[in-house]
């Protein structure tokens, strides 16, 4: 039985993968380059340790926006807004460690805190509109996600908290001081964000939380029932608002490798779209920490060793239509499983049953 | 006269139920013939094989004097046979016009559609049967007797002679009602059928100029308005037969349980569910509440479980105000709850079965330990509900949506029972379970009861509320009219009661 249940689950992502790898080929070999020798060069590209370094880092980042995306979709939730409240929980971050001073690890905290309650507060906003107004969370998230940036750039002035140094041209914040930075491990000629550590930590959370604890029961059984989960005692509205905070406070922490690992302060030159990357990792790695792990990477390594590709002349946009097409082979691919799954169950059911489905009373 | 419908010898059997038995119906061209019976006395399955969306397992059908064979509701269209559902199947954001054409529209060059045409159609239709219509009416401006009468436009748009109508009153109000009768009889006087499905006895003797009254599945007898009256009719419907003896007397321990004065309940809708309802349930006692459908049953326990708030009156349970306590508080206190929809309300239906188990008991040990779900005790306990319930699974790791529903509710009902609850609220706790698993749940709602647990409850079965109540509380338009001994109540005045008679 458990045997049988990791084979489908993982047979799923393979199947897709593999679905989207013969689509590329055909596009290749239609365009009259060798795919397979294409395949081979990013492969050797990608693992090159120094590349493979950092597409550790962007792993970091799509990781966390992943989980953050899972905790949504548990609940039935599609929180785009993981946008936003990145942004929000970046820049929050950024100010106020680049504002105070306070021993090493204590002001490290406080930045990490500071940023998932900026980005759990900014989803509080979609959640309350939610549970209280019935307003859909995407449409509330995608203005929430106008509405971020045009605040962060206004916040960034230098009359605001941002400042303009000398001979730059982007508004940024305070630079934070080195007991606000966080070390990096030295690996292969790189430097790997020792936040990896905190977003490993995320990922058995977020696993504890879902199976082991009462509350990832109740809001489990919310996402799978709203009426059963009230029935049961659980205040359904309550849960969704909680995890939509959740969710947000994940998606704070998004940039915080980057911000105290590297750039130790924020601009707008942080990267934007990583509510549709979130999104997309959470369906690949189907909800699941380790799952969400291998997506993440999967993602990383394609962008990473894409460029490559255009020594030879194919542009690496093909790594987007490939990304693309993984994403509609696995929603496909995980429908055809459940199914499977399902009409297993009822045959082990229905062997065991001599009784079958009584009548449906309607009158 | 001739006689439209000829049907003999019906019978649908699912494993371990029979929807149908020895069902006989002849009806007469012209008449408005009304069906009768109780939940569950398989009306609705009579209705769907009329209209070819059940095939039935034996049994001849001659319709307009020749035999036929149904096969899908496009055969029974074609026939000339139609159906009004109880629930609308119509488009809000469309026209009427629009609506009462889908799906058979008439075209120009095969794919242009004549509006024109259908206009003209429809309006002739209207003014034919005497049906007020407006073709250009946005459906979302509609009430519900007007969209009704936008459902039987559409059938008539098909062609249909006979006309089918599952519970039509139901949804209606009293003045919609009688234009829906009015209606009725323009038709049937123009040549139409009618065939319609009602559990109202008054409706159904001041419309009908037939009845039809069935029970378990079996049609069981035949009236006319003139020869029957109120009281031999539910007679007719609840069956003759007296109550089965109850196993055990009753002891009340005399502690109150439940504690309700003068509750009312407003939906968002504003229509008013519960009206000033008193109720008191004691301890060692199971209280039948009976009543059709729709009365304010499922309101009265939304109210006992602290999901809605009552607009009026208080609401005590196990000395708790069920109307400032926290559900979740209400179950940790000792109440347990077998809902009537058990798919919706009662279950995980895409999670394993011990995380089911777990359901409704998640705040609490034995399934929690603090903030920590006990997957192991929830594991044990499954496979111990399993065994004892007679639940038909593999494991219990399988998905709840695997099971029959049978099953389903067996193992609700186990959940529930778990952990000597000291109130019980069981809604429909047998519905669609097999005889052998009625027995079980029978006697574990006894052994509970004995063990001075309070049970109400509800049930659209009347033998289940008279072989197993001390007392059977009726439920009438969100009020309880009446308290009734079960040893010295007939099922005639109990059915009375329940359809709103003053008494019989």
């Amino acid at each position: 039985m458990t045997k049988n249940r990791i084979f489908w689950a993982v047979a799923a992502p393979v199947a897709a993968i593999l679905n989207s790898l013969l689509f590329i080929y055909i596009i290749l070999k239609i365009r009259g380059v060798d795919p397979l020798s294409m395949f081979s060069l990013m492969i050797s590209y990608g693992f090159d340790p120094r590349n493979l370094v950092s597409e550790l880092n962007q792993t970091i980042a799509y990781y966390l926006a992943g989980v953050a995306a899972a905790i949504g979709f548990k609940m039935l939730l599609f929180n785009i807004g993981i946008d936003g409240q990145y942004r929000m929980g970046a820049f929050f971050g950024a100010v106020v460690g680049g504002a105070v001073a306070l021993p090493p690890v204590l002001h490290v905290l406080l930045i990490v805190i500071t940023a998932m309650i900026a980005g759990g507060l900014w989803a509080a906003i979609a959640g309350y509109l939610k549970v209280r107004r019935g307003v859909n969370e995407v449409i509330s998230n995608i203005m929430l996600n106008f509405i971020a940036a045009a605040v962060i750039s206004y916040l960034l002035l230098p009359s605001m908290l941002g400042t303009l140094p000398e001979g730059s041209q982007t508004a940024q914040t305070f630079p934070i001081p080195a007991s606000g930075q966080m070390p990096t491990i030295k690996a292969f000629d790189g430097e790997i964000y020792s936040f990896l550590f905190v977003a490993i930590f995320v990922g058995i959370a977020y696993w504890v939380m879902l199976n082991k604890t009462v509350f990832g029961f109740n809001l489990k059984a919310t996402g799978l029932s709203f009426r059963a989960a009230r029935a049961s005692g659980v205040n359904a509205p309550r849960m969704i608002f909680v995890t939509t905070v959740l969710s947000g406070a994940i998606a704070g922490l998004v940039g915080i490798g980057t911000l105290l690992s590297d750039t130790h302060k924020y601009s707008m030159a942080f990267p934007a779209g990583y509510a549709f990357t979130g999104l997309a990792l959470a369906l690949l790695g189907r909800n699941h920490p380790v799952g969400i792990f291998f997506a993440a990477f999967l993602w990383s390594f394609l962008e990473r060793s894409a460029p490559v590709l255009e020594f030879e002349g194919v542009p690496p946009e093909i790594v987007i239509v490939m990304q693309g097409t993984i994403v509609l082979s696995i929603v496909i691919a995980y429908e055809v499983v459940a199914r499977i799954n399902l009409r297993q169950q009822q045959r082990a059911v229905g062997s065991v049953s001599a009784e079958a489905q009584p009548i449906k009373e309607s009158n | 006269m001739d006689n439209v419908l000829d049907v003999v010898g019906i019978e649908k059997k699912y494993p371990g139920v029979i929807a149908n038995r020895d069902v006989a119906l002849t009806v007469k061209a012209g008449s408005i013939h009304a069906i009768i019976g109780e939940n569950g006395a398989g009306k609705s399955t009579l209705m769907k094989i009329l209209y070819g969306l059940i095939r039935p397992d034996a049994g001849h059908i001659k319709a307009f004097g020749k035999d036929v064979e149904l096969k899908s509701p496009q055969d029974a269209i074609a026939l000339g046979i139609g159906m009004v559902h109880q629930h609308f199947k119509l488009a809000d954001n469309a026209t009427v016009l629009e609506n009462v054409i889908l799906g058979s529209e008439p075209t120009r060059m095969g794919f242009i559609i004549n509006f024109d045409q259908a206009r003209k159609k429809l309006v002739e239709i209207a003014e034919h049967y005497g049906l007020e219509i407006d073709p250009d009416e946005s459906l979302s401006n509609l009430g519900v007797g007007e969209r009704q009468r936008v459902e039987i436009a559409k059938v008539l748009f098909r062609g249909a002679k006979i006309l089918i109508l599952d519970e039509p009153t139901a949804v209606l109000v009293p003045q919609e009602v009688e234009e829906l009768f009015s209606n009725l009889r323009e038709l049937v006087k123009r040549g139409l059928t009618v065939l319609f499905i009602s559990h109202k006895l008054d409706e159904v003797l001041s419309i009908a100029d037939e009845i039809t009254i069935m029970r378990q599945g079996a049609t069981v007898a035949s009236r006319t308005p003139k020869s029957t009256n109120k009281v031999e009719l539910a007679e007719l419907m609840v069956g003759g037969e007296l109550p089965k003896p109850r196993a055990g007397a009753t002891k009340s321990t005399g502690e109150s349980l439940i504690s309700i004065k003068n509750a009312s309940y407003m939906r968002q809708d504003g229509r008013q569910v519960l009206n000033n309802l008193s109720l008191e349930l004691k301890g060692g006692e199971i209280l039948g509440l009976a009543g059709v459908e729709g009365n304010g049953q499922s309101e009265l326990i939304e109210l006992i479980m602290g999901l809605v708030k009552p607009s009026g009156g208080t609401v005590e349970i196990l000395g708790l105000d069920a109307t400032k306590t926290l559900t979740k508080d209400i179950r940790n206190a000792g109440v347990a709850y077998i809902p009537q929809d058990r798919q919706r309300d009662g279950l995980l239906m895409s999670a394993p079965l011990w995380e089911n188990r777990v359901l409704g008991h998640q705040f609490a040990s034995p399934m929690a330990n603090n903030a920590w779900v006990n997957k192991g005790e929830a594991i044990e306990d499954s496979k111990r509900v399993v065994s004892e319930f007679d639940v038909r699974t593999p494991g219990i790791n399988v998905l709840a949506s695997a099971l029959s529903g049978g099953n389903q509710q067996k193992f609700i009902v186990g959940r529930e029972l778990s952990g000597s609850p000291k109130v019980i609220l069981a809604a429909q706790p047998t519905r669609g379970v097999d005889v052998g698993a009625q027995a079980i749940i029978w006697d574990h709602l006894m052994k509970a009861r004995s063990e001075g647990a309070g049970i109400l409850l509800i049930s659209a079965d009347l033998d289940e509320l008279f072989s197993l109540s001390d007392r059977i509380a009726v439920i009438y338009s969100g009020s309880i009219v009446a308290t009734l001994d079960p040893n010295k109540t007939t099922p005639e005045q109990l059915g009375l009661a329940m359809t709103g008679a003053k008494s019989a």
